[in-house]
């Protein structure tokens, strides 16, 4: 799960990583009023979307004037950012965070995240803030700093003066040495106690004041360990998600859209792509991800057609399903008694295979539903291919 | 010969006496596996299907010498479950549990290095030797013994891989689940050196997906130390980046972890990479000259 900045902040602010003074504002009036408290030189009104890029597509604005605050936000508020990360629709701006600005003297990279490989939560650090860090790590590998925590004892010291000394800061201005160590073992707590899947600061700087600031912040949430922080689930933002990957959550399923035309719905994750992948072998593109789960029943096969049948762009339909656990008898019926509550108006591929597959297969063959049956992995998906006309 | 598993492993299953857990030792005891205790807090004396309960995993051990562990405890005290086993003695376990928090998948990692213990998945169908055990929640029906080496991040697909082996006549030898979760107990560069050291296996299948670098990894050994033919396909060349695909471990993020780039890599290991899902047993068939 991903949080707005403004949210990201007010974790830092609470597990001692320093940020700059701000709000959530989500109405020029309330812009105008913080403006007033806030009292600074320099305010920033910036975008809250949870994608990234939001500067460059002009989500950030910047005033010493602080009459012009509720006008900036009056812009902002309602508008459609289109970044690299929001995919060409964009993403309508609701919420907005204004704060002060800040004399940047410095800026640098830093993040927190699991390395797959070695299982250890590894902090990855560069002098080279502000920029992409895809694009610095393939460009100048040599920029980027990596320090591994050691999960059993956690954050120590040295491995603060590991990445301190690395990045430099001794020459850049010794006296933030310590508190920079200092706020990197927070930012460590925040990560490890609140289940992040992620915790950036891009760019984190160094004021003329000569303090450490995260200047912008990016924190996502392992799903799995969201069970434990009520605080963090009150975060999750609707507005953000797509409102059929809600729908499927609620049922228990887990849907990803995408953008072809043929709707796939199959038991388990790995085959689910495979079955993505072989509708694109076949010269088709598939609408969507969509994993019923091990335990499929009736009743989410009916709520995976609903979700499958809203998507404007599904022009056909590919039921895979291997049997294990699952009977293919069950997932039958179930397709069977869906196609009376949901009136399917695509073509429908239905492939069993497993446990039962074959009284599956017969069942439908009887049902008198207009659907096509097939054995085959690769056959079916040529069929539902053919049937949309592609 | 298989790897892992056999007719003589000795399977305790934790968790017993939930649905899950009565459900699956009852299928893998019908299977003939020897599934000789459960444990479940609280409820030791009481029996699943003959099969004695245990309050502790260490009591299971004491009264009936178990040695392998199968888990189904649910994802908030799953962590915990491992650990329990690994102390107690256990020196395979085998965690089929889905959900397990990342932070707590990294602490039982590092409890668990250097000791003489093997944890398989979490979020994995098990492991399972044809004829011999079957340890996890896999359809026994659709493996037939046989002589290829299976192993693979994903549950239904390698159904899908294995229902093609056996029905073209080659079947498995030992079947192995790592699971689809970033942080797991074996990869697939521990599974195929057993697989290769095995005198029935003569050629592996290995099924991956996007996400991580464990088949970059698996690539680079392969190409110094394996010489049995491997097989491979890589699920999610249409999967978008930024976006998991169901597994916590499949997300191309940062542009890595494509499969496109797993596939390339694969290959110039030597290492035959299947495009279509449906051709992997042919390309089995084929590698083998059969």
């Amino acid at each position: 799960m991903n949080v707005h900045e403004f949210q990201a902040k007010s974790l830092f602010a609470h597990f001692g990583v320093p940020v700059p003074r701000g709000k959530e504002i989500t109405s020029p009036d309330a812009a105008t009023t913080w403006a007033n408290e806030l009292n600074t030189p320099v305010f920033v009104v910036k975008a809250q979307i949870h994608a990234g890029g939001r500067g460059k597509a002009g989500g950030v604005k910047i005033t010493k004037d602080k009459a012009a605050v509720a006008g900036l936000a009056k812009e902002l508020i309602g508008k459609t950012l289109v970044t690299h990360q929001t995919g060409p629709k964009g993403r309508q701006v609701h919420r907005l965070l204004m704060e002060e600005g800040a004399n940047i003297a410095k800026e640098l990279y830093l993040s927190i995240l699991v390395d797959r490989d070695t299982g250890w939560p590894t902090f990855i650090a560069s002098t080279e803030g502000g920029m992409e860090i895809e694009e610095v790590a393939a460009k100048t590998p040599e920029k980027i700093i990596k320090e591994a925590i050691d999960p059993a004892v956690g954050f120590q010291g040295y491995n603060g003066r590991n990445i301190a000394f690395a990045l430099g800061l001794q020459n850049i201005e010794p006296t933030v040495l310590n508190p920079f160590i200092k706020m990197l073992g927070n930012l460590y707590r925040l990560f490890m106690e609140k289940n992040c899947a992620l915790v950036e600061i891009n760019p984190l700087i160094i004021t003329k004041e000569k303090t450490v600031v995260a200047l912008d912040g990016k924190v996502s949430f392992d799903d799995n360990g969201l069970f434990k922080h009520e605080d963090v689930q009150k975060m999750r933002d609707l507005n953000e998600e797509e409102p059929l990957e809600i729908e499927a959550a609620a049922n228990n399923l887990n849907y990803v859209k995408l953008d072809g035309n043929i709707g796939c719905m199959v038991n388990g994750a790995g085959l689910a792509m495979a079955t993505m992948d072989v509708i694109k072998l076949a010269g088709s593109e598939p609408a969507n991800f969509l994993d019923v789960g091990g335990g499929a029943t009736k009743e989410t096969v009916a709520a995976g057609f609903r979700i499958l049948l809203k998507d404007p762009n599904v022009k056909g339909i590919f039921i895979n399903i291997f049997g294990g656990i699952v009977r293919c008898e069950r997932i039958a019926h179930g397709v069977i008694e869906a196609a009376k509550e949901v009136k399917i108006t695509v073509p429908l591929v239905v492939r069993l295979q497993g446990t039962n597959a074959e009284e599956g297969r017969k069942l439908l063959a009887e049902s008198g539903l207009k659907l096509d049956v097939a054995n085959d992995l690769w056959e079916a998906a040529q069929k539902i291919v053919k049937l949309t006309g592609k | 010969m298989s790897i892992l598993v056999s007719k003589n492993t000795r399977v305790v299953v934790q968790g017993i006496t939930g649905k899950e857990g009565s459900f699956h030792a009852t299928q893998c005891k019908a299977y003939g596996t020897k599934v000789i205790a459960g444990v479940t807090p609280g409820k030791a004396g009481q029996e699943v299907e003959g099969i004695p309960v245990f309050n502790t995993v260490a009591d299971a051990v004491k009264k009936t010498d178990c040695d392998t562990s199968l888990i189904f405890v649910p994802p908030p005290f799953c962590a915990d479950a491992i650990l329990e086993a690994a102390d107690a003695g256990i020196r395979l376990v085998i965690c089929i549990t889905e959900g397990i928090p990342v932070n707590d998948m990294v602490k039982v990692k590092r409890a668990l290095h250097g000791r003489d213990v093997r944890l398989i998945g979490p979020n994995c169908p098990g492991v399972i030797t044809v004829d011999e055990a079957k340890i996890g929640i896999m359809p026994g029906f659709i493996h037939k013994k046989g002589i290829v080496g299976v192993v693979s991040r994903s549950g239904t697909l390698t159904y899908e891989a294995v229902h093609q082996l056996s029905t073209l006549g080659l079947g498995e030898t030992t079947c192995v689940g790592i699971g689809g979760d970033p942080v797991n107990g074996t990869g697939f560069v521990d599974v195929l050196p057993l697989f290769e050291k095995d005198s029935e296996t003569q050629a592996i299948v290995m099924i991956g997906e996007i996400g991580g670098d464990a088949e970059e990894k698996a690539a680079e050994f392969i190409k110094k130390n394996v010489k049995k033919p491997v097989i491979s396909f890589i699920a999610g060349i249409t999967a978008p980046p930024g976006r998991r695909m169901g597994h916590a471990g499949a997300i191309i993020s940062g542009g890595k972890g494509t499969a496109a780039e797993k596939m390339k890599i694969l290959e110039a290991a030597g290492v035959t990479v299947v495009k279509n899902p449906a051709e992997i047993g042919h390309a089995v068939k084929k590698a083998l000259g059969r």
